[in-house]
């Protein structure tokens, strides 16, 4: 019994424990710079991108194992537009704003349109996509780089929370931020546990509860801790905050994000219940769209330009992240939470190696395998489950 | 002493946690037809996999004894090579190639790198002549129908150079005619000296072919029953299956409430989905009453389930004309949502490929076509939920460890009543249950019978579309019998006999 409460667990939280012991073996491998606040801090600016597309792509790959090979020029097109709006045009930070939200959402209409009532394959429309709006940024930037962005709207995303408690050398906020945060995850689990067991349902094992409650508790406080030491909580990481939590709760909570899986498990089965499955593979790709516009804002944000080269091979970034987040290939199953550890765990590999010297062909190579790793663990651990 | 080909002995086979097989006996003369029987999850799959080397030597105990040598396979080609092939339930030939090539698919004519089309073809047809078909060996396997790829699936055994043939359920998606003419296939093959073993559900057509029967039941040999000295009735087999007699095969409704007309259609045409030109409903006119369990009988393809899924919500055909009135009143259903909310539910036919997520809980499951009933603004109350899912489970006997287990996990009748439940939950007043004790035991029948004589009884009209004549004019209160998209006739449950539906069925096909 407890032999098969241990391996159920492992199974459950094997990316965990392969995030932890890749972290590990990083910090080790560069002395303990791997985990130097600066580090942390790059690590979560660097991979603002990552997080916000691939939270978008599990919906896409939900509905089935689809993909959209289109955001990384997506990326660049709205990218290419704000920093028209904003630099060339002299637009208000926030109406352009708005109309990088709208084109973003603009293409994910469009291609959402062909895919969900035309049954156009998404691979095709995608490729087709990834294409033209690559060809479309182009155009609109004439092949320059628009530079830089303004200040203000460089605040927006790339400054930091400032400490109301002025700590010195190290930023209270960002610490209470932490406690309050890892607090909160522990009353809410325990809450649900309290009212579980009222109702006489079925709950989990109270270690494995306790147990979760630790891991996460300490990675929140881990995590504030460098931030603190570094500048504080970084504004990215509200944006990517806020997005997770959003797109976790639909996902887990509502019927949209029932209906999501339902299509991905069986399409047939659905349509029959009476799920209207051309409007879900539509919400899924036009909000794909949407969130390739904030990822693009992310974007110019951080190299305070747009270039016609921006946002290349984001797509790969962002499938990856959720198979090895464990998304099912075939849809049907995946999580916001996994897709997270998925998308940390890219950037993990990414920022360790950059850290080490690895030559960046040899950095593909490696992510290239541990995609592929991840995929053949999943599928055979299916199977032997059979 | 008759000549024994295939004998296995003492066979166990164990999977983690269960013993699927315990100390099986199972032995086969040459010539003969051998049926093997037994409620599902009896062990018969497994056997015949044990057989067929998709088990292979060693991880069972146990010996196969085959023309008087042990045999050891480890994999499908070790048995086949012995001559020893197993038709599956579930057709496996590709749609988009011809008969030809899907016959000797994995074993192609020819060099390896220059397959010999002209031997291939020449060599199918010949094969497809000793089946009975007239096909050419070239014509598209999408382009013929199920009882005719099952013809192939045997062809292709044969090509094989089969010496005992083993058909799992080859009737199951068959309709009475060509299950008719599969089975005399058997029997000529039999006249030729052919062995074969074949595992059924429907114990007439056993009854009818078999020389000996074996009983499995809970994964051990129960007894081995001989056309020579013992009666093959069904009642006789059935015993031996659930291991009790079943006095009562379909439970009487103690009283009978029937009230208005519920549900009609008049003048319903439907054009098949894709060849838009051809109907597959044909002016059917027809009603359902409050509290009545009405039995749509017919042969496989005469528009049955083209006909219930039109009705619902429009989720088959094309250009469909005609009128339909819930409660008296016309109504118009453009999608499934709109016929959920006029009450009206489509339990189908095909549970695993479109009534179920098997990768999903039977929570989830449950509550599909009823998400509204558990959430509020679009966000889902999963206690709600569990109570639901619960409740279902309780109320349908449901086996299952929780309603957290996966639905693919499931024995066939559970996972019916998985599907019944989510139905259920819908709270329809008109319930189409489209061939709803398709593949499962007896026992579980018996419990799905009883849901639906609950269901009348609370008021709902229930409609029974059914191959199996014995199911319709056991639960029916009146009966449809259909046939090429016409109904061809309208019988009072009390008049009607197998007789008389099969009767009508042969006087409409000939009336063209």
């Amino acid at each position: 019994m407890e032999k098969a409460n241990v391996s159920a667990f492992l199974k459950k939280y094997t990316m965990v424990i392969v995030l932890i012991i890749v972290t590990l073996f990083f910090t080790w491998k560069t002395g303990g710079r791997m985990l130097l606040p600066q580090n942390v801090n790059n690590l979560i600016s660097q991979n603002a991108y990552v997080f916000i597309l691939a939270t978008g792509m599990l919906l896409c790959i939900l509905t089935g194992g689809n993909i959209d090979l289109s955001v990384g020029s997506i990326v660049c097109i709205v990218g290419a537009v704000g920093a028209t709006c904003m630099v060339n045009l002299k637009m208000n930070i926030f109406a352009s704003i708005l109309i990088m939200l709208a084109t973003g959402l603009v293409i994910g209409i469009w291609q959402g349109f062909w895919i969900a009532y035309r049954r156009i394959p998404p691979f095709i429309v995608t490729l087709a996509g990834m294409l033209m709006f690559r060809g479309l940024s182009n155009i609109v930037l004439d092949g320059y780089t628009i530079a830089p962005m303004p200040e203000k709207y460089l605040m927006l995303f790339n400054s930091y929370i400032i400490d109301f408690f002025h700590g010195d050398g190290l930023n209270i906020t960002c610490l209470l931020v932490g406690i309050l945060a890892a607090a909160v995850f522990i009353i809410i689990t325990f809450r649900g546990r309290r009212a579980k067991v009222k109702k006489g349902y079925a709950v989990t094992p109270l270690g494995s509860d306790i147990m979760k409650c630790a891991v996460i508790g300490l990675a929140i406080m881990l995590l504030m801790w460098r931030l603190a030491q570094y500048k504080g909580i970084p504004n990215i990481l509200l944006w990517i905050t806020v997005i997770v939590l959003i797109y976790g709760y639909i996902t887990s909570k509502t019927t949209v994000g029932r209906h999501l899986y339902a299509i991905g498990g069986n399409e047939k089965a659905a349509q029959l219940s009476g799920i209207n499955t051309n409007k879900v593979y539509f919400i899924a790709y036009a909000n794909m769209g949407l969130l390739a516009a904030v990822a693009a804002m992310v974007t110019i944000a951080r190299l305070s330009s747009a270039s016609p080269t921006a946002g290349e091979s984001y797509e790969m970034d962002a499938i990856g992240s959720c198979f090895i987040g464990g998304a099912s290939a075939y849809g049907g199953s995946g999580t916001i939470p996994g897709v997270i550890i998925g998308a940390t765990l890219m950037g993990v590999i990414n920022l360790g190696m950059s850290i080490m010297g690895v030559d960046a062909n040899w950095q593909k190579v490696v992510k290239g395998a541990v995609l592929l790793a991840a995929v053949i663990f999943d599928v055979e651990s299916k199977k032997r489950a059979k | 002493m008759a000549d024994i080909l295939l004998e296995m002995r003492n066979i166990t086979k164990t999977f983690p946690g269960v013993k699927a097989l315990d100390n099986v006996n199972l032995k086969v003369e040459k010539g003969e037809i051998h049926a093997l029987v037994g409620e599902n999850g009896a062990g018969k799959s497994t056997l015949m996999n044990v057989l067929s080397g998709i088990y292979p030597h060693g991880s069972y105990e146990g010996d196969i004894i085959y023309e008087g040598e042990t045999c050891k396979f480890h994999k499908i080609k070790d048995s086949e090579e012995k001559g020893i092939v197993i038709i599956h339930q579930e057709l496996a030939l590709v749609p988009e190639m011809t008969i030809g090539e899907n016959m000797y698919l994995g074993n192609e004519q020819g060099k390896k790198l220059a397959i010999d089309w002209n031997r291939t073809y020449g060599e199918a047809d010949k094969y497809l002549r000793q089946v009975g078909l007239s096909e050419s060996s070239r014509t598209l396997i999408k382009d013929i129908g199920v009882g005719k790829q099952q013809l192939v699936e045997i062809a292709k055994a044969l090509a094989k150079k089969a010496r005992l043939l083993i058909l799992d359920e080859p009737t199951s998606s068959l309709n009475e005619a060509d299950s008719q003419a599969l089975l005399e296939l058997m029997l000529e093959f039999k006249k030729q000296g052919m062995t074969s073993i074949i595992i059924s559900h429907k114990l007439n057509e056993i009854a009818y072919v078999a020389d000996k029967i074996t009983v499995i039941r809970d994964g051990s040999t129960i007894e081995t029953l001989d056309k020579e000295k013992d009666t093959f009735t069904e009642d006789r087999i059935i015993q031996g299956m659930v291991g009790r007699e079943l006095t009562d095969r379909f439970p009487k409704r103690t009283q009978k409430n029937i009230g208005d007309v519920a549900l009609e259609v008049k003048n319903w045409t439907v054009h098949h989905q894709v060849y838009t030109d051809r109907k597959v409903v044909d002016n059917v006119s027809m009603h359902v009453r409050k509290g009545e369990v009405l039995g749509i009988s017919g042969l496989m393809g005469a528009g049955r389930t083209e006909l219930a899924m039109s009705i619902f919500g429009k989720s088959y055909g094309n250009d469909i004309s005609g009128q339909l009135f819930i409660k008296g009143r016309e109504v118009k259903l453009h999608n499934v949502r709109e016929a959920i909310e006029h009450k009206i539910a489509y339990v189908t036919e095909d549970r695993k490929g479109n009534g179920l997520i098997l990768s999903n809980p039977i929570r989830v499951n449950t509550t599909l076509a009823n998400l509204p009933g558990v959430s509020s603004h679009g966000v889902i109350d999963k206690d709600k939920e569990i109570a639901v899912a619960e409740e279902y489970r309780g109320k349908l006997k449901t086996k299952c460890p929780s309603v957290e287990q996966n639905v693919g996990n499931l024995s066939g009748g559970n996972q019916q009543k998985v599907l019944l439940a989510k139905w259920m939950f819908a709270e329809p007043d008109i319930l189409i249950l489209d061939e709803p004790t398709r593949g499962i035991d007896v026992g579980a029948k018996y419990e799905i019978y009883c849901i639906i004589n609950d269901l009348v009884a609370a008021g709902k009209s229930v409609i029974m579309i059914s191959s199996e004549l014995p199911e319709v004019l056991g639960m029916s209160d009146r009966i449809y019998v259909m046939n090429e998209g016409r109904i061809c006739g309208e019988l009072d449950a009390a008049e009607a006999t197998q007789e008389i539906i099969m009767g009508r069925i042969l006087k409409s096909s000939k009336g063209e």
